[in-house]
Formats: C-alpha cells, structure tokens, sequence
C-alpha cells in the first residue's frame, strides 16, 4: 500500500488523448461476493445442517402422502363394516415372520384369528370392532386430522398476521385498543372456549376448527406485532418511506416479508397443538361423530380395547405421536434457521 | 408495581366477565328447559319458571346469576339429583389437587435436574439424550402416554393399581402420566437457560476469581437460571389442570376433570358451566399470581415496573 502511494505522488501527468471513456463492461468489481440467496434458499440452507428437523420433515411428507393415498391402497372403506371380521390382529406379509413385532394375525390368546375365521386376506393393521379395516381408518383420520390442523393454522395466520401488522404498523390509539382487547383475550382459557363452543356448535370439523382458532389466532398476532414495531424502527423502512412508498407497500413489500421466519415458525408450532387439542376433545367425548373419523376418535375408540386387542391404540397412537414429534422437530430446526444470531 | 398488579387484576375481572357471559348465553341458545317433561301441567311450569326466575327478561337472569355467582352460587345439577354445583366442585376438588400438585412438583424437580445436567454436560451423550427425551416428552398426547402406562405397568406386570382411588399407590400411574410433559418442558426450558446463563460474563468473573466449580454452579449458575422458569409454571400448571381432565378418565379418579367429563356426556349443563367458570378463575388467577411473583423475584422487572 505505501508504494502505490509514493508511486502516486510522483506520478507524471500524461495528455488527455491517451485515454478513452471505459465503458460498464470493462468495470470489474473487487469486491467478492458470495452467491446471492433467496430468503427461502437461506433457510433452507440452516435447515438442512439439523438432521432432526430433516428427518421430521421426511416423516411429515411420508405421513402426507400416505394420508392421501393410503386410503386408496386396499379395497376397503373407512366407513365399511363387516361382523365377520371383527377385532383381526394385523397381518403384513412378510414382515408376518418376523415373530416378535407381532404381525402375524395372532391375537393376544395366540390364536390366529385369520386361521380362526377363515380369512385370507391380510389386514395390514388388522381391524376395529365393526371389523373396519384399521389401514384405511387411520390414514383417513390423519387426512382429517391433518385437514383440520392445517385450516386451523391457516385462519390463525391470516387473522394473526393481519391483526398484529395493523396494530403494529398504526400504532397508536388504534395499537392501544387493539391491545386493549387482546388483554382480555388471552387470559381465557383455550380448552374452556373450545368446550363451550363446540357444545353450541355441536362437534363437525368446520365447529372444531372454529373452536380452535377463536383463540388460537392470539399468539400469532403477537407475535407479528413485536416483530413488526422492531422493524418499523429500522432504516430501510424510513428509506422506503422517504421514497414514497405507501402504507401497503410498506407493509406487504417490507415488514411481512421480514417478520416471515417468525410466522412460519409459529404456524408450524401451531399444527401439533391443533393436532393434539382435536384428539383430547376427542378423549372427553366432544370429537368427530361417526363414522367420520379423526385420530383423536380413532386413539379413543381403540383405547377401550386396549387390554384385549391393542393392535389398533399402538398404531393409531404411533401414527398421531410420529406426527408430533416431526413437527415439533422441525419447528425448533426452522427457529434456529431462521434465527440470524445462530446463522453463520 | 401496585398499579401493575391493579391493571391486571382489571383485566382479569373484564375476562371473566366475558366467560361467564358467554357461558350464560350457551345455556340460553341451547334448545329446551329444565322442567320439558310433557306432563307437567302449564301452571306448575310457570310455578316453576317463577321459582327460579325464568320467567324474567334474560339480562335480568343473567343479572341474577352473576349476584349469585359473586355469593358462591353455581346454581344445582339437574342430572345429579338437584345437588348444587358448588358443592360437587367441593367434594370433587380434592383427588385433583393431590394429583396435580403431586405432577407438578415431581415434573418439576425431575425436569430441573434433566435440564441442569444436559446443559453443564452440553454436547455430550447425556445432553442428546436428554434432548430427546424432551422432544418425545412434549410431542407424545397424555392420553397415549397414560393408556401404555395402564396397559404395560398396571395390566401386564401388575405393579401398580390401574383404577380408582385408595391411596397413594393409586396416584402413582395417574402422577407419572401428568407429570411427563412437565418433566420435558420443564428440562427444555432450564437447559436453554442454563446454557445462556454459563455464557455470561459474571461467571467467567467467579472463575477468574477463583471460586470452585461446584460454587459458580450453584450460587451463579442455577440461581440466575431458575428465575425465567418461573414463567412458564402458570401456563405449565394450566396444561397440567387441562390434562388431568383425560387422565382422571383414564384412571377413574373421582376429581373434579372426571366429573366435568362425565358432565359433558349427560349434558349436565349448570354443572358444565359451574366447572367451566371454576376453571378459569383458577387458570386466570394462577397466570396472574405467577406474574406478579416474577416481578417481585426478577429485580430487573421490578425497577422497569416501578418507573
């Protein structure tokens, strides 16, 4: 550095002909840059180092996709009874030999019941006691519990987000009042109003889902609105507002997009929590009515067989935990990922 | 911090308020009265309409209900032979306490330690594992947790009562089941803490100064962790009182989540208000002493409160 400074000061003065104009594509940059990343490719990046949160995204997309198509996987209806199949262990082919997992159409007395009734075909999860078949059942129950967690999250998100950008970005009187209410708001209890809703509403997906968002849309909008106040102090906004921009562009182009991380990872905290509030409703008796079935009904139903056919509560209840666990793992990978303090 | 502690307590009124109404208005928009029996002549119904002031506008039944309310009259179980609600609540409340006051305790003593020593044994084995058990913790329902525990304890070894409510050996299963989603949020929460805690400069100052390890965990350490955990114990108590309402099922104990259970089954509707607005004066109270505690315990709370 010191000699290019002493080469400068004695540099000799050249005539002005012996330069030309460079133009824009000569002009190369010192600078080094590294790729540049999409939000979206960023933490995808901070999610992909968290084998936890990759492996619960996997089991997620397995439980989905068999929540679509395991239904249609064999012949039987959800719904479809038949007496002369009742309570069948279940049977998986080749994994039938296999003695200690049980799979082998032998019940709890060691008779197999496949044998015993004269049935050839292998339930893979054996059958309920209307002689359902389990399979079908349980997928169709995760495809509505899924539903109903996932439309839940949904109107959480767009109520929440709404209400916390609104009273956030306003401010204000408009803030205070909007807080004012939440203040009330929160201190209920969300089981109590999900009992007394749906006893009104009497118990339907539409009615339990509404049961859970009435309250459940709280904590989102919270959370939206400490994000966005940080924000709002920050200089790139002023920028933006300096040029014009307008509230909605502010809010859409600017805040939104950056409380993002947040959102995400309250919507995907949310899904366990309605997974499992449906199911508890279930439990006390407020759940789906059949044959509709959910996994919260169908964990219910089992349980009362448990002592003598348990095959039915280990695999709705493996299938309704699996669930729970992947999505709680990836919330807390998504949180750090999103989490610049973490990012490196 | 008096004026803090009085908003609350406003707030706290305006919600329950709102619950009671709301509740009051459920009784109103569901379909029939008390006395629907056929052959009841005209003017003994209204006799009895009068009796109990149902005769009146609604906002004056609502008006009577809350002077009621205020009194301690949840009004009386029309399926369980006219008793009156408080009084079932009374005798209900007891099996619950013991059994929520026995999970959160054990949940919490056990949750510390999980956490404490995955956090002072950060990244190793015991760490990991204790992680994981904490994430099976939360995720895993109550309910499945409580039914493999009747199934595979009570059933099948035949260690412990699976039913009912004789005693302490009664209270173990129903107290695990409780307590194991404590345990883990609890662990989770500490070790966080902890972890933040070990990281800060006034314990790098006690090493320099040459204070034993043992000293520097307990008196810098842990004492400066436990006070954000005081936080999640209302909600923590809340999840516990909510979960009781299943596990009491599961179990048969006659406490009070049994009882409002079985309440929604028989329609029993004034005592499924009863117990709704029991409930959320018990939940709204405890998020608002624990609030209030925490202030008192966290100096830095308190100076912010008091400007």
């Amino acid at each position: 550095m010191t000699t290019e400074v002493t080469d400068n000061a004695t540099v000799k003065k050249y005539p002005p002909d012996l330069f030309e104009p460079a133009s824009q594509s000569e002009f190369v940059d010192n600078f080094t840059y590294r790729p540049e990343q999409s939000f979206w490719q960023d933490a995808w990046l901070g999610l992909r180092k968290n084998k936890a949160a990759i492996v619960g995204l996997c089991i997620i997309i397995l439980v989905i996709l068999l929540a679509i198509f395991g239904p249609f996987m064999n012949s039987h209806g959800y719904d479809e009874q038949n007496l002369a199949r009742t309570n069948l262990p279940p049977k998986i082919p080749v994994l039938e030999n296999i003695s200690f997992l049980g799979l082998n159409g032998v019940d709890s007395r060691g008779v197999d019941q496949y044998e015993a009734k004269g049935i050839s075909e292998d339930f893979w999860f054996g059958t309920d006691e209307l002689g359902r078949d389990l399979w079908t059942r349980i997928w169709q129950g995760t495809r509505i519990s899924l539903y109903i967690a996932f439309l839940a999250a949904t109107i959480d998100l767009i109520i929440g987000v709404a209400y916390g950008a609104i009273s956030a970005f306003y401010g204000g009187r408009t803030d205070n009042i909007m807080q004012r209410i939440i203040e009330v708001l929160v201190g209920i209890p969300g089981l109590i109003i999900n009992i007394l809703l749906i006893l009104i509403l009497k118990p339907g997906i539409i009615s339990i889902t509404i049961a859970m968002v009435i309250v459940g849309w709280i904590s989102m909008a919270r959370i939206v609105r400490a994000q966005i106040l940080k924000l709002k102090t920050y200089e790139f906004v002023l920028a933006s507002r300096t040029l014009g921009a307008s509230n909605q562009r502010l809010i859409w182009k600017h805040l939104i997009p950056n409380t993002l991380g947040p959102i995400i990872v309250a919507t995907t905290f949310t899904i366990p929590g309605a997974i499992f509030t449906e199911a508890l409703l279930s439990f006390i008796g407020l759940g789906l009515q059949p044959p509709t079935a959910s996994l919260g009904t169908i964990v219910n139903d089992s349980y009362k067989l448990l002592r003598i056919y348990p095959h039915g509560m280990i695999f709705s209840s493996i299938v309704i935990s699996l669930i729970m666990i992947s999505f709680n793992l990836l919330g807390d990978g998504l949180r750090d990922a999103f989490d610049p303090k973490i990012r490196k | 911090m008096i004026r803090y502690i009085f908003t609350r307590i406003g707030y706290m009124i305006i919600t329950l308020f709102i619950i009671i109404l709301l509740s009051f208005l459920l009784m109103k928009a569901l379909p029939g009265s008390p006395f629907n029996d056929e052959r009841l002549p005209e003017t003994q119904k209204e006799l009895l309409y009068k009796k109990y002031g149902l005769d009146k506008p609604v906002p004056i039944q609502f008006g009577i209900y809350l002077t009621n309310l205020v009194q301690g009259d949840l009004g009386i179980s029309f399926v369980l032979d006219n008793r009156p609600v408080t009084k079932i609540i009374q005798e209900r409340i007891g099996a619950s306490a013991i059994l929520g006051f026995q999970a959160v305790t054990v949940g919490t003593l056990i949750g510390l330690l999980l956490g404490i020593v995955a956090a002072l044994r950060h990244n190793t084995v015991i760490d990991y594992g204790a992680t994981v058990l904490a994430v099976l913790g939360i995720s895993i329902p109550s309910f499945v947790f409580a039914g493999f525990l009747q199934y595979w304890v009570g059933v099948k070894l035949g260690w412990l009562p699976i039913a009912f409510w004789n005693g302490f050996e009664y209270s173990i299963l129903p107290t695990i089941a409780l307590a194991v989603g404590v345990v883990a949020t609890i662990a989770r929460f500490t070790r966080i803490e902890m972890l933040e805690v070990l990281n800060q400069e006034y314990i790098l100052t006690a090493r320099s100064k040459g204070l034993s390890n043992s000293v520097i965990i307990t008196k810098h350490g842990i004492r400066n962790a436990l006070i954000p955990i005081i936080t999640i114990i209302g909600p923590l108590t809340v999840n516990t009182i909510t979960g009781s309402l299943v596990i009491e099922k599961i179990f048969s104990i006659p406490g009070l989540g049994e009882q409002f259970v079985n309440s929604i089954i028989t329609n029993d509707y004034q005592l499924i208000m009863g117990t709704t607005i029991f409930y959320a004066v018990l939940f709204v109270s405890v998020i608002l002493v624990i609030d209030i505690l925490y202030g008192f315990i966290d100096p830095r709370i308190r100076v912010i409160g008091g400007e």
